[in-house]
């Protein structure tokens, strides 16, 4: 296969983020807002805060991957892009991997740079940040991964938001539980070496299933 | 056996005897069950006196509802490779009974955790690695469930819900796994049914009591065959929809 649909899919993925104004901020906001609003319901103990902290911020990132889930297969399947990428590359998972890693790196990535801002007002130990950024992005690609399942599955449907939401939930799970753990225990536990597992099974496998699904969603 | 009866003639006329056969067989033997459990053994006074009575239910569901997933991914599997029909049909009657014996475990499990567990522990039913897998194991049905109804035509929804029943049977070890890491020391008694090299009765390490034994395998049994009897149901009535729906489809084309 050419490289070609790889690029597009890459382009449209990126030029897709900015479009309608606040594409990116959106999940920004959501990710913000969860992580300003929680210390009101909890409380202003500082112990406590920087205690959950870091649970809150994975609350928060979980939540808020899947505010643009809804459109991220969506658009492709109505303006005709998906059923070019079928007909030239034959190798939809590579494009469906090469979109759900751009949107990753679009509306994911930026929650983990702010992660330090928020960890901060959290009062979350300073020590505890460097862990918890890479565990925040290695969880958030699981997220976007597992995520892009669901979308994909229900790319056809036509309010998705709710069925994505119960269709990626449970799959969610391991590497929330794993993430937590490894933000408290650090680069040295098996916590770690679990995420790092369940991301790569994520990446061996999430791409054949949307490409299925894609496949499937164009007839 | 399986291939014997993919036909579907052969399937219908299996089953049209089959279903009320293991349904009341079924319904004997809960009845047996929970009759000699609720009324005959002895409470246990280690496992929450008369409440570990709950077990008669509990523990055959949460066998079964793992089972269900388990014949749910297989079933698509079969649909998605060989194209099946039948096979579908059985994943389509398998999701609602598997949620119902997955709510009847987690509903069993906590009111028998809330009060067995004593005091200190009451309220943590959300708290409990295994209680929480099967409660994970819901929303997998469920999300099942929701996309099959979500998606317009059947072909679709088959080939979807196909693929989201096997990539949720992948996931199932990987969620276990890390629920179990997220609660290390469970409340939840170990698996204690069976254990091989120490017959004797309530020792350290030793297997049930004969008696407890006894109406659980009961239970276990009548559950699997209703289990099977309301797929069987389920899946005849999805057959002779279908044949409705050709037979319309043939009078509407002027056939």
């Amino acid at each position: 296969m050419s490289a070609s649909p790889l690029v597009s899919a890459f382009r449209s993925s990126l030029s897709e983020a900015w479009a309608n104004g606040a594409g990116l901020l959106l999940p920004l906001g959501f990710f913000a807002g969860t992580a300003i609003l929680v210390p009101f319901t909890l409380g202003p103990e500082a112990d406590l805060l920087s205690r959950v902290g870091p649970g809150i911020l994975w609350l928060a990132l979980a939540l808020s991957s899947m505010v643009t889930l809804e459109r991220v297969f969506q658009a492709d399947l109505q303006d005709g892009a998906l059923d070019l990428w079928l007909l030239d590359s034959g190798s939809i998972s590579m494009v469906a991997a090469i979109k759900t890693l751009t949107h990753w790196l679009v509306s994911g990535f930026p929650l983990v740079l702010l992660t330090p801002l928020l960890g901060y007002g959290l009062g979350v130990p300073a020590a505890k940040m460097g862990p918890a950024m890479l565990g925040y992005a290695m969880g958030g690609l699981v997220f976007f991964l597992w995520g892009g399942v669901a979308a994909a599955l229900s790319a056809s449907v036509a309010r998705a938001g709710l069925l994505i939401a119960l269709l990626a939930l449970p799959l969610y799970v391991p590497a929330l539980i794993f993430g937590v753990q490894m933000v408290e225990a650090g680069f040295d536990s098996p916590s770690f070496l679990f995420l790092c597992a369940t991301m790569l099974f994520a990446l061996g496998v999430a791409p054949a299933a949307m490409g299925a699904a894609l496949r499937l969603a164009a007839e | 056996m399986l291939s014997y009866l993919a036909n579907p003639l052969r399937f219908m006329r299996f089953s049209r005897v089959a279903v009320p056969i293991s349904f009341a067989l079924g319904v004997l033997m809960i009845g047996w069950s929970l009759y000699n459990g609720l009324f005959v053994v002895p409470p246990d006074e280690a496992q929450g006196g008369d409440l570990m009575r709950a077990m008669f239910t509990h523990v055959p569901s949460a066998w079964l509802c793992m089972g269900l997933y388990a014949a749910l991914a297989g079933a698509s599997f079969v649909w998605f490779i060989w194209r099946h029909e039948l096979a579908d049909v059985a994943a389509r009657a398998i999701a609602p009974i598997g949620a119902g014996y997955t709510a009847l475990c987690f509903i069993t499990g906590s009111i028998w955790g809330q009060k067995g567990w004593g005091a200190g522990w009451h309220n943590l039913i959300l708290g409990d690695s295994r209680l929480m897998s099967v409660l994970v194991l819901f929303f997998l049905f469920l999300g099942y469930m929701a996309l099959r109804a979500a998606l317009e035509t059947r072909q679709k929804a088959a080939r979807a819900a196909a693929i989201l029943a096997m990539i949720g049977f992948v996931n199932v070890p990987i969620i276990k796994v890390s629920v179990d890491m997220w609660q290390t020391t469970t409340i939840h008694q170990p698996s204690s049914v069976i254990s091989i090299g120490n017959p004797e009765p309530r020792g350290e390490g030793s297997g049930m009591n004969i008696v407890y034994l006894q109406q659980l395998l009961w239970g276990f049994g009548g559950h699997s065959l209703l289990a099977a009897a309301m797929i069987m149901m389920l899946m005849r009535s999805e057959v002779y929809t279908q044949q409705a729906d050709r037979a319309l489809a043939l009078k509407l084309e002027g056939a």
